[in-house]
């Protein structure tokens, strides 16, 4: 026999248990009470993860892409339509009218003419008002005269082929429009092509997004990692202290922290005013540091903060202090008995606070959205106007989507570069 | 236009009418619910709605009141507890355009006006007394407000110079200093079409082109770099209160809360002031109770008297024409809120109403347009 | 001894004092001279002041007063880095985030050693402590024991004349402990490094060195060999801290010369040999060893006074027998005798008489 047989059960038969059941089913009922228990214990946890984060991220993916209420709203339209061909200038045909008139009065009926009007106003700017006329049309029409000319006699727009494009388009039950939409792009006669460069804008949120996230990530780590050595070297009770200052911005409202950096930031603020006393900047020249990029670095560095710290200290304060003083003794001085030996052992606790920092970063939108003025606003801002503003939750999720697909890139990059194991909270 | 209609009702000041409406002609109410949930906009203005409509309905028929401050995002929010089946709100203040859309939906209920609210003081029907605040068969309106510009009465650089139109506002030689400008293309684009040459009669046609928004755009960029962008009706003043910007955009009962209340050195420029209307909505397939409940207290809430006596505390225009000569004191300062209204005709001299079928059609295209270009 | 060799010390501490807060000294008035190649241990119980002072030594703390010297060179103002003495520390801090042969390397690295002089001497101190095959590997995937002698062997590696050990054996159970004794012992003995060794273990203390100093309160109590330790503590804590021992209050009665009579609390009197009382009326101590307790008359010195003893327990130890009596109302009075074929087993309420040699009973401060 060779070793990779040794630990095997005898030969001619399995292990059995002392009542004669073989042993691993034996062992497998014993777990199976245990395991039961365990997934009854974390039921709940999976029951609301399912419920507010699974299904919403679901939810926001379909989003993105359903386009429903096109083929819903109009069946016989859309069914008619398939024999148009969208690269003539001509109108397609009466059945296509027909079709429409049909749809439309069942539309609305249920009100759900409008909502269809918005959804194909995103393309076509236009078709909100065109179906909200479609109300009164519709009364006005006779059965028995041809569709076509009745429709354009009551809105001139049924006779423009733009509009049956437009329809012909997006009759599908998905469609990419949203996504194109998030990123620039749009889809035309000749395909998909980058939008027209003044309506070009969130290709460079989504760069801003990031690379302000990632400085304001690299300021947090620069800022904090002293504070969080000098905490976790301190005394308890005097860093406990020092930690609960820290900590303060949790505990102020968003209001009056941002009314603070308003009073401190301001071109009549605080900083300027004493900036001017000292002579350091002319009167006429005050410094802009607030409804800008400076704005939204300022004052998210200060929000973020206690995430690089809270991370870095825990992990500092599992460094026991003997390795700073078995370096120095080995001949080290304090800036190589740092890098070499306290540095890579707090690299753990740098991965935890900068993913925190980041993630929470480039999904805020309140900060930016009040300090940050023009240049300081992130593709956040955008989904949060287009959920509660515009109401086009299609092009929100897209570019919630989009969002989420990029951080799952850094996150899968930063695991390849770092290892995501080497990552501590505690 | 209505707004006629009612200035001609606002000149008759002073006329007694009964501030005595009492308990007496509300109606009793059956079978209705014993509380309420209003949707508002918080601050200043839930307040005053609070003080002229709410308040007294309590003490008379016992409702409890729940206050959500979501206005801004009612659409949204509504829609929703819609698509959730759950829809927890009895009545939503909203501004027009948001009212269009909730109805046009299905998501806000049709009003029989003539039959729900009370009729004028002066004896005319809902109808006629709302006047062209009738936007659409949903929506109630309680007040008239607008969009105007304030600024600042100190500025040295200006040598004395006064502004007194609209243009001023771009003209940064004569004027120079920081402005604040809603960061939304809606009344910004007209405003700057307006001092481009474009009349108010061609105004939509021109915005209609791509080459008109271009054109608004191209006016804003010669004000671009001096340029605060709020998003909160509360920054401009407060900026214009900070001395950081010299002139502001806002809406006209704000800038009164800081010229007639905090004192500050800041004037009103009534040059085409943009007219908007706030009222309610009820959300559509409430069931019975709560829908008595709400149409109970709309009758008594809209009546001639309790819109006038909001006034009292938000210098916004009451939307009955009826209630126009009833605008009496602010309630603390014991100014006459008379002139402070923007509906006041030495206000209006030139104005704007907020095209809401335009900007509905086309809000998407034109908001892109001008985020692309504030980010350039 | 240092001096006894004529050598200046190698390391000095003179009048040193440390405090942490400005008010309670930890260190008080310190001064001890420690030969080139001696191996002397720091003892005393936690808060005693042991601790601190290799720190001291160390660089790791600064002394509030007083002067540290090495090798004739005040090192007060020199920073850890620049001493050059090699430490051991308790948990051995052995950098977690490097391989055996990275953390022995550490210290040559940073003295800009060439890469073959670095190679050659981590292999030496590898073999040193015979784990010549571990240098791939890291702390975490090795025994307590096998990360002590690596700590040991990157203390080593640099070659510093002075090594401290901070209680290195002090989370080894009990049987590694005793071998890596005698392999720290054997390795000082090879070497020929001065060691300063501290450790509240006693028995540790006592194998392994040359001289030990008793820290208590702030003070060393006794600066001796083991052997002097034991058999001549010069006052009532070192004889309590160092081994078993017996203790009777009392009261001197006379001196005379190299013995003196204490008149025990409970009236009965004594003979024993006068350490720290210098007159009649002092308040006194007497400490006898277990093992020096005699209760057979043909092994009692005849012109002592005796005491009345009652046996209260009998433990049977192998070796030994302890036998615990009731002495001059004290109750825990233990006597040792060795497990010899003549050996008489006592009873419980057997009643016996006990006596000593008066060299062994020492009359200490009544501290």
């Amino acid at each position: 026999m060779t070793d990779a047989t040794a630990g095997k059960p005898p030969r001619g038969g399995q292990m059995l248990a002392a009542d004669g059941t073989p042993l691993k089913v034996s062992l497998r009922r014993a777990m199976r009470a245990q395991k039961l228990r365990a997934l009854l214990l974390i039921s709940p946890l999976l029951l609301f993860v399912l419920l507010t984060f699974i299904l919403p991220i679901g939810d926001m993916l379909l989003r993105s892409v359903e386009n429903d209420i096109v083929p819903s709203t109009l069946p016989k339209t859309v069914v008619a339509l398939q024999d148009w061909d969208p690269k003539t200038s001509e109108l397609p045909g009466e059945p296509v009218f027909a079709g429409l008139h049909d749809d439309l009065v069942i539309a609305v009926e249920k009100k759900a003419n409008t909502r269809l009007g918005q959804r194909l106003n995103y393309e076509y700017s236009g078709f909100s008002s065109l179906m909200r006329g479609v109300v009164r049309d519709l009364k006005s029409m006779d059965t028995s005269r041809p569709f076509m000319e009745q429709f354009i006699e009551a809105d001139k727009k049924w006779g423009d082929p733009a509009v049956w494009r437009t329809l012909k388009t997006f009759s599908g039950e998905y469609t990419s429009g949203y996504l194109l939409n998030a990123l620039d792009m749009q889809r035309t006669e000749n395909g998909i092509q980058m939008k027209p460069e003044q309506e070009r804008i969130y290709l460079k949120l989504f760069l801003r997004t990031m690379a302000m996230s990632l400085g304001i990530t690299f300021i947090c780590l620069l800022l904090g990692y002293p504070i969080a050595f000098l905490l976790a070297s301190l005394p308890l009770r005097t860093s406990n202290l020092i930690l609960i200052l820290v900590l303060l911005p949790f505990w102020t409202s968003l209001l009056v922290r941002t009314a603070a950096w308003k009073v401190l930031l301001q071109q009549q603020g605080v900083i300027n005013d004493i900036l001017v006393w000292l002579g350091l900047v002319a009167d006429n020249a005050r410094l802009v540091m607030i409804n800008n990029a400076t704005g939204t670095t300022i004052a998210m560095t200060h929000i973020l903060l206690p995430f690089m710290i809270l991370p870095l200290f825990s992990v500092m304060k599992g460094i026991p202090p003997s390795y700073m003083r078995a370096a120095k003794s080995l001949g080290a001085n304090d800036w190589t008995a740092f890098w070499r030996v306290y540095f890579p052992q707090s690299i753990p606790g740098v991965g935890a606070g900068a993913i925190l920092c980041f993630i929470l970063a480039i999904g805020y939108y309140i900060t930016p959205e009040l300090v940050g003025g023009t240049s300081g606003v992130f593709i956040s801002n955008r989904i949060a106007y287009h959920i509660s503003t515009s109401l086009n939750w299609g092009l929100a999720a897209a570019l919630a989507t989009l969002l989420l697909v990029v951080v799952l890139a850094l996150y899968w990059t930063y695991d390849r570069i770092v290892g995501i194991d080497n990552v501590k909270l505690g | 236009m209505s707004l006629r209609y009612i200035l001609g009702a606002a000149v008759l000041v002073g006329l007694p009418f009964g501030a005595a409406m009492a308990a007496d002609d509300i109606e009793p109410c059956d079978g209705c619910a014993n509380s309420m949930t209003v949707v508002s906009w918080g601050g200043a203005y839930q307040t005053s709605q609070q003080n002229a409509y709410s308040k007294p309905y309590a003490e008379l028929t016992g409702t409890t009141f729940t206050w959500d401050e979501s206005s801004n995002e009612a659409v949204a929010k509504l829609r929703a507890q819609f698509e959730a089946g759950n829809v927890t709100w009895d009545l939503v203040d909203v501004e027009g355009p948001d009212s269009q859309r909730l109805c046009d939906e299905g998501l806000a209920m049709p009003i029989d006006f003539d039959a729900v609210l009370a009729p004028g003081d002066d004896g005319s029907t809902p109808t006629a007394d709302f006047g062209d605040g009738l936007i659409n068969e949903c929506f109630i309106p309680q007040i008239w407000f607008s969009t105007t510009f304030g600024y600042r009465t100190d500025v040295a650089e200006w040598n004395g110079a006064v502004p007194t139109s609209l243009c001023d506002v771009f003209d940064m030689e004569k004027f120079p200093g920081k402005r604040a400008l809603e960061k939304r293309p809606k009344k910004n684009l007209e405003w700057a079409l307006l001092c481009d040459g474009v009349t108010k009669e061609e105004l939509y046609d021109v915005l209609s082109t791509p080459e008109g928004v271009d054109r608004a755009l191209k006016k804003l960029d010669t004000i671009k770099d001096q340029t605060v962008w709020w998003s909160a009706g509360a920054e401009a003043p407060q900026l214009l209160a900070d001395k950081e910007v010299v002139f502001g955009s806002t809406y006209n009962g704000r800038l009164f809360a800081v010229i007639e209340e905090q004192h500050q050195p800041v004037a009103m420029l009534w040059d085409y002031e943009v007219f908007d209307f706030d009222g309610w909505i009820v959300p559509a397939d409430l069931p019975e109770d709560r829908k008595a409940r709400v149409m109970n207290f709309l009758r008594f809430a809209t009546d001639t008297q309790r819109l006038a006596d909001q006034a009292k505390w938000i210098s916004y225009g009451p939307a009955r024409a009826s209630s126009q000569p009833l605008v009496g004191k602010h309630a603390d300062l014991g100014i006459e809120m008379a002139p402070h209204m923007p509906t006041n005709p030495d206000n209006m001299k030139n104005y704007l109403v907020n095209n809401i079928e335009w900007w509905a059609d086309h809000q998407d295209e034109v908001e892109a347009k001008f985020q692309a270009w504030l980010t350039q | 001894m240092a001096n006894e060799r004529g050598d200046a010390a190698f390391v000095a501490f003179e009048h040193v004092q440390k405090s942490y807060d400005g008010e309670t000294l930890v260190v008080k008035d310190l001064n001890l001279n420690i030969g080139k190649g001696e191996f002397l241990t720091m003892l005393g119980p936690s808060g005693s002041g042991k601790t601190t002072c290799l720190m001291m030594l160390a660089g790791f703390e600064t002394a509030t007063h007083g002067e540290i010297r090495l090798a004739g060179r005040p090192i007060n103002s020199v920073p850890p880095h620049k001493r050059g003495i090699g430490m051991v520390f308790q948990n051995y801090a052995l950098f977690p985030h490097m391989t055996v042969g990275e953390n022995l390397a550490f210290p040559l690295e940073v003295r800009k050693m060439s890469k073959s002089e670095i190679e050659s001497k981590v292999k030496r101190a590898l073999d040193m402590v015979q784990m010549g095959a571990f240098a791939g590997r890291r702390p975490a995937q090795m025994s307590g024991g096998q990360q002590q002698r690596i700590a040991l062997a990157r203390a080593l590696v640099f070659e510093p004349e002075l090594v401290l050990m901070d209680e290195p054996l002090g989370a080894l159970d009990k049987q590694l402990r005793e071998h890596m004794q005698f392999e720290i012992k054997h390795l000082h003995e090879r070497l020929g490094v001065t060691v300063v060794y501290v450790t509240h273990d006693q028995s540790e203390a006592l194998t392994m060195s040359d001289r030990v100093a008793v820290f208590n309160d702030g003070r060393i109590q006794q600066l001796a060999p083991p052997e002097d330790l034991y058999e001549r503590p010069t006052n009532s804590f070192v004889a309590q801290f160092i081994g078993e021992n017996n203790t009777l209050p009392g009261s001197v009665e006379a001196i005379s010369g190299d013995r003196c009579t204490v008149k025990l609390t409970d009236g009965s009197v004594i003979d024993a040999l006068p350490v720290n009382v210098s007159k009649p009326g002092d308040r006194t101590l007497v400490s006898i060893r277990p093992e020096r307790v005699e209760f057979r008359d043909d092994r009692m010195p005849a012109d002592t006074h005796k005491l009345e003893a009652e046996v209260l327990e009998f433990i049977y130890m192998g070796d030994s027998f302890r036998t615990r009596l009731r002495v001059a109302g004290n109750d825990n009075f233990i006597m040792k005798c060795r497990n010899a074929v003549d050996q008489r087993r006592l009873n419980a309420g057997e009643k016996v008489v006990i006596g000593w040699n008066v060299a062994d009973c020492r009359a200490l401060d009544a501290a």
